[in-house]
């Protein structure tokens, strides 16, 4: 898996929805490495154009959905029709609700995201390699049902239909969820070493 | 299930690795980039920098290293040393780093904490503590330790101040047990575990690895989150393939 690459030949294009953040650094250079060209952008026409979107996090719920309804974001998210990957807060951010600033999300997948609760021996946040298990069979997925990726997050996404891999700290929760064209998860494979490279490349094999 | 970390620590100074023992008389072990890409194939779980250079010069600029770093490899990565204020931290983690990490700043202005975990959240922050334990049996933290000249009492107990700084919004405390650092004697079992039972957050242990025992003891003694060495993975003395596949012999979680 060392050597994930995109077995398709055509030149993916990779927008990364821009809501402010700076931290893009890692995530496009994970693209790269793929061969896939991936750019930061608010830009409408150049959204448009992308054959990918990407949602990263940047810091808190409520931070992000400003920063994305004043970048009038939502609006083109919804209208977009390419494969849409959300990662880690960038996931969170596609349910209805985030109890991190108890704030209204963009709904495009049903659900609540809530505060990992502490246990003994489960500290918060959740950081570190974890493996996730799959569920069904899924493009995005392929190959990794099983694999640790890298976390760090405090809220998360619980299980339910669009669950597409499941992760536990204490409780199960949503480790990749999808609803057609819009997919999320809540690790990080742009630092998750050869099977982040692989979920990347599975996720940029997703035609719209 | 969360798998125990190992964590690679590598100093830099002027753009290169280098080790000091006990923050003295440091050698050149090393290209950063060589290094991280080799660490990162050898299937260490995180690294950290720590610019011992970023502190005496001021620096307020992210070095370029932090940036090629981010590029090359694809594990997670905490950049520590001269970070100050929210700016320079920004700019570190907009050259791609995953986390920043404060030590002396925070014991001069604890604020910090709580203005660096507001603005890039907990995950993002880690607070490293250096901590010995003095003749009256308590363990205190000091400071400036970059320097054996300026080193000095930070007026605090190291537990009081593990949980401040957690109560501030520290995500992540890395505990370098002075009196071990260095020693390749092992970790410092006693003060880990007092430190684990104060310590809501990951809590990684730091400063006198020397041999596969050491990482199995401090996992099996302590429930550490991880376990951070340098010298002794930057000298080959322990390989990390090895190393992980001890650790699962003993039933302690690691990623392989």
């Amino acid at each position: 898996m060392a050597d994930a690459v995109i077995k398709d030949a055509v030149m993916k294009d990779v927008v990364l929805l821009d809501s402010g953040g700076s931290n893009y650094a890692s995530l496009i250079a994970a693209f790269e490495r793929l061969g896939a060209r991936c750019t930061p952008s608010r830009d409408p026409e150049r959204i448009r154009a992308a054959t990918h979107l990407v949602l990263p996090g940047v810091g808190s719920a409520g931070a992000a959905m400003r920063a994305i309804g004043e970048q009038n974001l939502d609006k083109l998210i919804a209208d977009s029709t390419q494969p849409l990957l959300g990662i880690c807060l960038g996931m969170q951010v596609l349910f209805e609700h985030s109890e991190e600033s108890d704030v209204a999300c963009l709904g495009l997948i049903p659900g609540r995201v809530t505060r990992l609760p502490e246990a003994p021996g489960i500290r918060v946040p959740h950081m570190g390699w974890n493996s996730i298990r799959s569920i069904g069979s899924n493009p995005l997925l392929e190959g990794l049902d099983g694999c640790d990726f890298y976390f760090v997050h405090s809220y998360a996404a619980p299980c339910g239909e669009y669950t597409r891999a499941v992760t536990e700290h204490g409780l199960p929760f949503s480790a990749a969820v999808g609803a057609g064209r819009i997919h999320g998860v809540q690790f990080h494979p742009e630092r998750s070493g050869p099977q982040g490279a692989r979920l990347l490349a599975n996720f940029l094999e997703l035609a719209a | 299930m969360l798998k125990k970390r190992l964590i690679a620590c590598l100093d830099v100074a002027d753009g290169r690795v280098v080790k000091g023992v006990r923050f003295r008389g440091h050698e050149d072990v090393g290209d950063i980039l060589e290094l991280a890409q080799r660490y990162g194939a050898q299937g260490i779980d995180e690294l950290v920098f720590y610019d011992i250079t970023a502190s005496p010069q001021g620096r307020g600029v992210a070095p370029d290293w932090v940036a090629r770093v981010a590029r090359r490899i694809d594990i997670p990565f905490c950049v520590a040393g001269g970070i100050r204020s929210v700016a320079q931290a920004a700019e570190v983690l907009a050259a791609g780093a995953d986390k920043i990490s404060v030590n002396t700043p925070a014991l001069e202005n604890p604020d910090l904490i709580d203005a660096l975990a507001a603005r890039f959240g907990s995950q993002c922050v880690v607070v490293g503590i250096d901590s010995i334990r003095d003749a009256d049996g308590v363990w205190r933290v000091r400071s400036h330790t970059g320097d054996p000249d300026t080193m000095r009492q930070a007026g605090r107990a190291t537990l009081d101040w593990l949980q401040e700084a957690v109560a501030r919004g520290a995500g992540e405390i890395v505990l370098n047990c002075m009196g071990a650092d260095g020693t390749r004697d092992g970790y410092d079992l006693e003060q880990l575990a007092a430190a684990r039972a104060a310590c809501p957050v990951p809590l990684i242990a730091s400063g006198g690895a020397g041999s596969m025992r050491h990482f199995t003891e401090v996992f099996e003694n302590t429930d550490v989150d991880g376990a951070l060495a340098a010298s002794v993975f930057h000298k080959n003395l322990i390989a990390i393939a090895e190393l992980k596949a001890e650790l699962a012999r003993h039933g302690i979680p690691v990623r392989l």
